[in-house]
């Protein structure tokens, strides 16, 4: 797109450069797209910027394949090869699609034709392993389902596929989504492209990873407590967390139902909002799925040249005090200071803002999740499908079975879980903690009537060390502070990088987080998309790849 | 159950098939021996009752000893709903098909899957309380209830906890005469909705040598309501009528075939036994098993002897909380399992559905659209003028009342139309083991034959010709008496000719008669209708015969 030839920016220069434009349209009709101009020959060509904004990878594949600059089976062939040289040093794919280059191929002949095309077409979408595909194993990374292979696909899935989309294969993840880290999968460890070292946070730690170091070009996550948003700010990507209900859980192997949401991630604002727009909507397989109607989230991205100097005037953004506290690394908080200066210097009205009951949240999560993973899991009984432990006794087949298939993490929560639910133990703990979820439901309702926006950092700290959290269950969870509050609400969060701290051989980065009101998923995306934009000095692109995607 | 060696469905426990969930020579042979003793449409009476009693030496003590006790006695009753797909999901459910051939990722529930609520099931739950005269929730919820079992696939079943859809009401009924008669009320404490779990088929041998189980996940998911009574009935009797007014219900409603055998009502006995005078419940044993109305009323007999001989022999402490299960060969009912502590099924609200929310104006139309009920119509039909037994066949069961009721709109007479149902019609359905929607009368030629005899046209003895006819063959009464010329003679002029002419072929007989031998009227009688070919009428052909029979005296 024709975002790579703009030179870099300040934010006086807005007006300054009315010939170069970024222009978003929307995904339909398809001929408008057309009609752009062609600036560029592939979408891992930012040479001509020593700074380029991020852009879409979704709408320069369209426009490459709707030019014939590119064809399908060439675009896939560079993801796949360079998804082939990185993937032994990151292992973020459980599984990788043999069928990729022959779905481009069809495509390819599609074109051919000059058959419409689906708005996702030729995109390749990596899909977090708890998420069913038809023909392709969905373990959830857990042994207790190695070698299924699901008789559906997910609602999601089925309508990246519907609309053209390419999966490319399975992203490794704790299991059944239940870590920060991304260690606690049965079958591997990932690495963070930004520093192999350390991990890629998690549960979504896969799907993060493989987006980050353009093993694909966007990937489905799940966020039940921030598995989007963590390992988007330690990857350095775009991560959007919906509203509850905006999109279907129909597939999603559930962790927690009441705080599962199935999530985007993308290198650019634009296409995490293109991909979520794709997955959204109503599902009459999903009773908790909203029927709200899905706005066109792309008609939010304002072309540069079309910015005011003070593009964001009048917004009021809330900065959450309770964020910024102790234990938040200096380098985090100051990088969401920054980032706080500059939506002030987009126009934004920033205020910190103070939701007491925000430290609540974390007891309140866990023992929620907790007690739901402990009834969704009880299915994996060895009885129907995944691994059986043969037994010569009903109650032996149940416990062998259970305590060879789930790794500790897993069995930590259905314990908690279980012992939050028992008689006697309920009032205390179970119900107290919906209380709690009311509290903090109404907290930020408060707050919301009094800002557009919430921010926070992501996570109190960068990327850690591989190991450095796995022995210590609590430290690990404490690093959720930032992002549990905002399932507990249902919101919809968006996680964006804003800046960097040192570690690793070329900088950690950091993400903001910023929080919306419910269904408001189009006002966030509006917002960091323009602050994506207007981004100085930054370059979300790992070393493990920045000879290649120079 | 523990002890059961499970080795369940399927050969490649790393990948799912689902036709490697089943063995199925051995499934299907079981099923085709279930559907072979099933299958009975019609509802069952209750059977009077053989008194059992653990030995016979002991039953003076035993019945010395029963009037100083009193039996406290509560149902649970599970009534699957007769909706077009399961509660859930979209999966039909038709008892008797081929194990998991009526199944989806939902009901199997598998990773990922997610129930949705089947609106029907709702309505039939709303109709079920309103019904039963309760209180309804125009807020509840579902909740999960948790316990690992084959047949149940998501290791909790989707129900209703501590807000039931219905709750408080109450169910009026007449015991029949048999047993005593007299009006009876329980008490509902609720009724909530829920989901059916699978079903466990055992098999001996196969490729193990050990005994093995399947599942069978075709009735996993389908709709039941749970309907709890209050603890009001205090015999056998009482109670097998509780079940038999609730199918009767349920069947009036149309929300379920209520059928047993097919386990489509389910009872479950809750049965305790205290001193007659002492308010505090005594230890309540639980009944499974019982799969029709006999049953439930023979094994509550049996299980009240039980307690009552342990109570008066001072082994009351021999009554322990457990669940009996009855056994039909041998009459009596047999531990099945001691309750170890309450179990804790560690409920929570079910999270992947919506509040269950009701509006007066939902409410208020499915009210105005339910049926007659079998308590009014009994009503209805007393005022009529009917005995109690007259009101108590017709209205048992629906189809039978309503041929009944539309026979009356027809014009019949009330008695008149209950007794050619209770009598001939029920007699020809019992022969030919027809339900009475199988036989070809219809209520409107049933009137049309009793009008026809009342107003003569036809003889008694030709109006029941005609209706074996009509209940075989089908037709209507006019096309059948113009068709086989059966109208009635009622010309005296020609009834007098067939007298006459068999007056002077009987010189013997008339010779007798006039001799004092008066009883030969009816040889006489007999012979005109025969020459009549059954149309004269009787009333005047004896009027005229007198006549003539007395004539030259």
């Amino acid at each position: 797109m024709i975002s790579t030839l703009q030179p870099p920016r300040s934010l006086s220069h807005f007006r300054s450069n009315p010939t170069l434009l970024l222009r978003y349209t929307s995904l339909k009709p398809l001929s408008s797209l057309s009609s752009q101009p062609v600036t560029h020959s592939t979408i891992t060509d930012q040479s001509q910027s020593p700074n380029p904004p991020s852009h879409s990878q979704i709408l320069s594949t369209r426009h490459s394949l709707l030019s014939r600059h590119l064809t399908a089976t060439q675009l896939a062939e560079s993801f796949l090869t360079r998804l082939r040289l990185t993937e032994p040093h990151l292992r973020s794919f459980l599984h990788v699609s043999d069928s990729v280059l022959a779905q481009a191929r069809e495509l390819d002949e599609k074109i051919q034709r000059n058959e419409e095309l689906g708005p996702l077409a030729g995109v390749l979408v990596a899909i977090k392993d708890n998420i069913c595909t038809a023909e392709m194993p969905s373990t959830a990374g857990s042994r207790v389902l190695e070698g299924y292979t699901p008789p559906y696909d997910a609602t999601a899935v089925r309508k990246i596929k519907e609309l053209g989309g390419i999966v490319v294969g399975k992203t490794n993840l704790d299991e059944f989504g239940m870590g920060s880290t991304t260690e606690a999968s049965a079958y591997q460890v990932t690495a963070n492209p930004w520093d192999i070292s350390r991990v890629p946070g998690g549960s979504s730690g896969g799907s993060a990873a493989a987006v980050s170091a353009r093993q694909c070009m966007v990937s489905l996550g799940s966020d039940t407590g921030g598995s989007v948003r963590q390992p988007a700010s330690f990857c350095g990507v775009v991560g959007l967390k919906p509203t509850y209900g905006r999109v279907s859980r129909f597939g999603l192997m559930a962790y927690a139902s009441s705080l599962d949401v199935i999530g985007c991630f993308g290198t650019s604002v634009a296409d995490a909002g293109i991909l979520l727009h794709a997955i959204s909507g109503h599902d009459r397989l999903d009773a908790t799925s909203s029927k709200r109607e899905v706005p066109d989230f792309s008609a939010q991205f304002v072309s540069m040249n079309l910015l005011e100097s003070k593009p964001l005037k009048g917004l009021r953004i809330g900065l959450i005090r309770e964020t910024l506290d102790d234990g938040v690394d200096t380098g985090v908080t100051s990088a969401v200071r920054t980032a706080a200066l500059h939506l002030e210097e987009l126009g934004c009205c920033v205020t910190e803002v103070s939701l007491p009951s925000f430290s609540l949240g974390l007891p309140a999560y866990y023992i929620l999740a907790s007690s739901e993973s402990s009834s969704n899991l009880s299915r994996y009984d060895g009885v129907r499908y995944g691994n059986r432990v043969a037994a010569d006794e009903l109650n032996s087949q149940y416990m062998d079975s259970r305590a060879k298939g789930f790794g500790s993490e897993v069995k930590r929560r259905i314990l908690t879980g279980t012992y939050a639910l028992s008689a006697g133990y309920y009032d205390a703990y179970y119900k107290r903690a919906q209380q709690v979820r009311t509290v903090i439901q109404k907290s930020f309702k408060t707050a919301l009537d009094e800002h557009d926006i919430l921010i926070s950092p992501a996570a109190p700290s960068a990327a850690y060390k591989i190991v450095e959290k796995k022995n210590d269950p609590l430290a690990m969870y404490a690093g959720d502070i930032m992002t549990v509050n905002v399932n507990l609400a249902g919101l919809p969060a968006m996680v964006l990088p804003c800046g960097f701290v040192e570690g690793g051989p070329a900088g950690l980065p950091v993400g903001l987080q910023m929080i919306g009101a419910a269904f408001d998923e189009g006002k966030l995306l509006k917002v960091a998309h323009i602050f994506e934009q207007t981004l100085q000095n930054c370059r979300f692109v790992p070393p493990l790849i920045a000879d290649e995607v120079a | 159950m523990a002890s059961t060696i499970f080795r369940s469905l399927h050969s490649h426990p790393f990948l799912f098939h689902p036709t490697a969930l089943i063995r199925r020579k051995y499934v299907i042979l079981y099923c085709t021996m279930r559907s072979a003793q099933t299958q009975t449409a019609t509802q069952e009476k209750v059977k009077p009752q053989v008194k059992v009693s653990p030995h016979s030496t002991q039953s003076k003590a035993l019945e010395k000893a029963s009037k100083d006790y009193e039996a406290v006695i509560g149902i649970e009753t599970h009534v699957q709903l007769n909706t077009l797909t399961k509660a859930f999901c979209s999966c039909p459910y038709n008892y008797g098909s081929p194990p998991n051939t009526s199944v989806c990722p939902i009901c199997m529930g598998l990773p990922g899957a997610l129930p949705v609520l089947n609106l029907k099931v709702i309505e039939s739950a709303v109709k079920v309380g309103l019904a039963l005269n309760c209180k309804l929730s125009l807020n509840s919820k579902f909740d999960r209830k948790q316990y690992f079992y084959p047949d149940l696939p998501k290791g909790y079943q989707i129900s209703q906890f501590d807000v039931p859809i219905a709750t408080s009401g109450y169910i009026d009924l007449d015991l029949p005469l048999e047993f005593g008669g007299g009006h009876r009320k329980f008490g509902i404490t609720r009724v909530h909705m829920e989901e059916d779990a699978g079903k466990l088929l055992h098999s001996e041998g196969g490729s193990y040598s050990q005994e093995t189980a399947e599942v069978d996940l075709n009735r996993a998911g389908v709709p039941l309501l749970e309907i709890v009574s209050e603890p009001d009935m205090r015999n056998g009797i009482e109670a097998a009528e509780y079940a038999a007014e609730l199918q009767r219900l349920v069947r009036y409603l149309g929300v379920s075939n209520g059928n047993m055998q097919e386990g489509s009502l389910r009872c479950d006995v809750n049965i305790s036994v205290r001193p007659i005078g002492q308010l505090q419940f005594g230890t309540k044993v639980e009944i499974k098993n019982l799969n029709s109305f006999s049953s439930v009323s023979r094994a509550i007999d049996y299980e009240i002897s039980r307690q009552v001989l342990l109570h008066s022999q001072g082994q009351d402490k021999e009554i322990v909380q457990e669940t009996r299960l009855w056994e039909e060969g041998a009459q009596k009912t047999v531990t099945m399992r001691k309750k170890e502590g309450l179990a804790d099924y560690r409920y929570f609200p079910e999270p992947d559905l919506p509040g269950v929310f009701l509006t007066t104006d939902y409410v208020d139309g499915i009210r105005n659209s339910l049926p007659e009920l079998p308590e009014t119509k009994r009503r209805r039909y007393e005022k009529m003028g009917l005995s109690m037994q007259d009101v108590l066949f017709l209205a048992n069961d629906m189809n039978v009342a309503e041929f009944f009721d539309t026979t009356i709109t027809k014009g019949a007479d009330v008695k008149l139309a209950t007794n050619w149902i209770m009598g001939d019609i029920a007699a020809y359905m019992k022969n030919e083991k027809l339900t009475i929607n199988e036989i070809k009368l219809t209520p409107q030629e049933l009137a049309e034959l009793i009008a026809s005899i009342k107003d003569g046209t036809i003889s008694g003895k030709i109006g029941k010709e005609i209706l074996f006819e009509l209940l075989a063959k089908g037709g209507t009464v006019k096309g059948l008496i113009e068709a086989k010329d059966l109208v009635q003679i009622v010309d005296p002029a020609e009834i007098e000719k067939w007298v006459e002419k068999v007056l002077s072929e009987n010189p013997k007989q008339l010779e007798q008669y006039r001799g004092g031998k008066t009883k030969l009227q009816g040889y006489f009688a007999g012979q005109v209708m025969k020459l009549s070919k059954g149309k004269a009428n009787p009333g005047l052909l004896n009027k005229i015969l007198l006549e003539k029979l007395n004539a030259k005296s």
